[in-house]
C-alpha cells in the first residue's frame, strides 16, 4: 500500500503572498514582481524575495519577508516554511532572524526599539490618503465644470462605483475610518472632516503623497527591471488614474 | 551659460561628485553594492545615447570630470558634495584631494564643500575648523545614512549635530546639503523620515538647509516641511532625469514643489557622475508641463532661469552677469509660496 502524500497548491501559496503588501508603495508583493522563487515540495514552501536595490530601507524588507512567512504558515496543512530575501545588504541579517523565528527586535538588536506597528500605520495613513486623492482627482476629471472646493462636499455614495472607490474603501476599513455612504469622501490626516476654507489645501496635500507614492512605485518597478532583466514580466501595474496618460515614456 | 530661442540661462551644478569606487579602493561587499545602485539609477533613467560602461562609471578622474561637466560652456558653476563611506571604500567614496586640486585649479568654475559627521565627536568638530579653513567652507554635504562602527546612521537633530551646526554659524558655512538617505537607527521609525530638518531648520533659521533629491521617495513630507520654513531648499539631484524616462512624473514633481517650497528655493543638479549635466540642461529648458495635467499651471522662462542657476549662485556668491538676473517671486515666507502654481481653474483657463 503506497501512501499519497499530500501537496499544497500553488494557488493556495500564491493566494498567501497575494496578501502580502509593501507598506511604501501600497502594492502586493507579487504585483511589484518582488517574488523571485516559489518551491513547493509536499507540504514544504520554500519563497525567495527580491527587492529593487540592495540598500532598500531594511526596516520595510523586514516587514515584507516576516509577513510573507506570517502568511505562508497560515496556509492549512502547510509544513516548513522558509522565505529568504536575496542580495540585499542586510540579507544574512534578516536570513537568519527570519530562520530563527527571532522577531524584529531579536533579530535587528540595538537597531530596533519597541516595534514596527507605528510604521506601518504610517503608511497605512498614505495608502489611504492617496487611495482618497485618486478617487477625488477621478471625479474631478470626469466633468471639468467640477471645482476643487465642491470636493469638499462629497460623500462616498457619489463616487462612481468602480477600482478607486473600492481601494479608497478598503483602506477605509483597514484604519477604522467610516465607511458608511453618508460619509465625506475628504479627510484631514487626522480622520475628520476639513473646514471649508481647508479643502483645497487638503485635497493638495493628498495630492502630493499620492503622487509619491505612484511615482516611487513606478521607480522601483523600473530599478527592479534593471537588476533583473526580465522582471518586468512578473509586474502587475495598479490601474492609474493616469492610465490614459502613462507616467512612463518607454524609450 | 546655455542659449535657447533667444534666451540666456546662466547655469549652476549644485551637485557634482568625483568618487572612486574602483575595485581596489572597495572595502567590503558594501562598496560594490553601493555604485551597483548607482549604476542602476544610471542605466535606469538615462537616454540610451548617455549610457556609460560599467568600468566608467567607476571612476572618472578630473580631466574627464571638466570634459563631461563643462561641455560645450554650458555649465557656469559647479558645486562638490562629497559623500564619505567610509565603511564601504578604502580611501572614502568622495576623492578629497584630487577634487580640492580640480578647485584650486578653477577656482571661477568649482566650489569644494566637504562633509562632517557628528559621530567623530570633538576631533570631528576640530577637523571641521580646520576643514573650513583649509577649503573655504561655504557649505557642507552631510549622508544621514552613513554607516560609521556599529552606527548605520544619524540625526540631524542629534545633540552632537548641533555641535556642529554652531561652528557652521560661527564660520559662515552658511549651506547645509543634506542627503536623506535610509537611515537605519532607529529601525522602528521611516527610514526617509525629514522630520529632523524641520528641527535643525527651526533652531538655526541663519543657515541654509537644501535637501537634496528633494526628499524623494518622500517628496510629500519634504514639501510639507519646506513650506513651513523659509530656509529650506530643494536640490533636484536625481529627480532631474525623470524629466526623460518619466517626464509626467518630472511634471508632476515641479508642479508640486512650485506650489509647495515655489521658484525661489529649488537648485538644478546634475549629481555627476550619476548623470551629465548637458543633457539635462537643454532638457530642462525644452521641458514644459503637459496641459492635460490640468494641475498645475505652465513653468515659465524666468523661472527655469532661477532653478537653473540663479538660485544656487545666490546661495554660493557666484557673480552673475546683471542682464542674466530675474526679480525675486514676490512670495511669502512661509506657506504655499505660489498657490497659483496648483490653481486647477487658472491651469485650465
Amino acid at each position: 500500500m503506497t501512501a499519497v502524500l499530500p501537496r499544497l497548491s500553488d494557488a493556495a501559496v500564491t493566494a498567501a503572498l497575494d496578501t502580502v503588501i509593501d507598506p511604501e508603495l501600497d502594492e502586493a508583493v507579487t504585483d511589484l514582481g518582488f517574488v523571485r522563487s516559489v518551491v513547493v515540495e509536499g507540504t514544504d514552501v520554500e519563497v525567495h524575495l527580491r527587492l529593487p536595490t540592495s540598500f532598500c530601507a531594511p526596516n520595510f524588507a523586514w516587514l515584507m519577508v516576516s509577513d510573507a512567512r506570517d502568511a505562508l504558515l497560515a496556509v492549512p496543512g502547510v509544513g516548513r516554511v522558509v522565505v529568504e530575501l536575496d542580495d540585499h545588504h542586510d540579507s544574512d541579517l534578516i536570513n537568519a532572524g527570519l530562520a530563527a523565528d527571532a522577531g524584529y527586535r531579536g533579530t535587528f538588536g540595538h537597531e530596533a526599539e519597541l516595534s514596527l506597528d507605528e510604521l506601518r500605520a504610517t503608511f497605512q495613513r498614505k495608502a489611504h490618503t492617496a487611495a482618497m486623492e485618486r478617487a477625488l482627482t477621478e471625479w474631478l476629471r470626469a466633468d471639468a465644470s467640477r471645482t476643487e472646493q465642491a470636493v469638499g462636499d462629497l460623500v462616498l455614495a457619489d463616487l462612481p462605483a468602480g477600482t478607486s472607490r473600492d481601494s479608497l474603501l478598503s483602506r477605509r476599513a483597514a484604519l477604522g475610518l467610516p465607511t458608511d455612504p453618508s460619509s465625506p469622501v475628504l479627510l484631514t490626516p487626522e480622520g475628520t472632516r476639513p473646514a471649508p476654507e481647508t479643502v483645497a489645501m487638503t485635497l493638495r496635500k493628498a495630492r502630493s503623497v499620492r503622487i509619491s507614492v505612484d511615482g516611487n512605485a513606478h521607480f522601483c518597478r523600473g530599478l527592479l527591471t534593471t537588476r533583473y532583466p526580465g522582471s518586468d514580466a512578473d509586474q502587475v501595474f495598479r490601474p492609474s488614474i493616469d492610465s490614459a496618460l502613462p507616467l512612463e515614456v518607454l524609450r | 551659460m546655455y542659449s535657447k530661442d533667444g534666451n540666456d540661462y546662466f547655469v549652476v551644478d549644485a551637485h557634482i561628485a568625483l568618487w572612486d569606487a574602483r575595485p581596489e579602493n572597495q572595502r567590503n561587499i558594501h562598496g560594490k553594492q553601493f555604485i551597483d545602485c548607482f549604476y542602476d539609477y544610471h542605466r535606469n533613467l538615462s537616454p540610451e545615447s548617455e549610457l556609460w560602461p560599467y568600468e566608467e562609471y567607476l571612476y572618472q578622474g578630473g580631466e574627464r570630470l571638466m570634459r563631461d561637466v563643462f561641455v560645450d560652456g554650458i555649465v557656469d558653476h559647479a558645486v562638490f558634495q562629497p559623500a564619505r563611506l567610509g565603511e564601504f571604500y578604502e580611501r572614502g567614496f568622495g576623492q578629497t584631494e584630487e577634487a580640492w586640486a580640480l578647485t584650486q585649479a578653477h577656482p571661477d568654475k568649482l566650489t569644494y564643500n566637504h562633509w562632517f559627521d557628528p559621530r567623530d565627536g570633538e576631533a570631528g568638530l576640530d577637523q571641521l575648523r580646520a576643514d573650513a579653513e583649509r577649503f573655504q567652507l561655504k557649505g557642507v554635504k552631510l549622508y544621514t545614512a552613513d554607516w560609521h562602527g556599529d552606527s548605520r546612521g544619524w540625526k540631524l537633530d542629534d545633540p552632537m549635530a548641533y555641535r556642529y551646526f554652531e561652528v557652521c554659524r560661527e564660520l559662515g558655512i552658511t549651506n547645509v546639503h543634506v542627503h536623506k538617505g535610509p537611515t537605519i537607527r532607529p529601525l522602528d521609525r521611516d527610514a526617509f523620515d525629514v522630520a529632523d530638518v524641520d528641527h535643525v531648520a527651526t533652531d538655526f533659521t541663519d543657515l541654509n538647509f537644501i535637501v537634496e533629491h528633494v526628499g524623494l521617495p518622500r517628496l510629500e513630507d519634504f514639501c510639507w516641511i519646506a513650506t513651513q520654513e523659509p530656509n529650506v531648499y530643494g536640490g533636484l539631484a536625481v529627480a532631474m532625469p525623470f524629466i526623460h524616462s518619466r517626464p509626467r512624473y518630472f511634471a508632476q514633481i515641479m508642479g508640486e514643489l512650485l506650489y509647495w517650497i515655489g521658484e525661489d528655493r529649488i537648485l538644478f543638479s546634475s549629481d555627476y557622475a550619476l548623470w551629465t549635466p548637458k543633457w539635462l540642461v537643454e532638457s530642462f529648458v525644452d521641458f514644459q508641463i503637459p496641459a492635460d495635467l490640468t494641475e498645475y499651471a505652465p513653468i515659465s522662462v524666468d523661472q527655469k532661469r532661477k532653478v537653473l542657476g540663479l538660485n544656487a549662485a545666490r546661495l554660493y556668491d557666484i557673480p552673475v552677469p546683471e542682464r542674466l538676473q530675474v526679480a525675486d517671486a514676490d512670495a511669502t515666507a512661509t506657506g504655499p509660496r505660489d498657490p497659483d502654481a496648483a490653481d486647477k481653474n487658472l491651469a485650465m483657463a
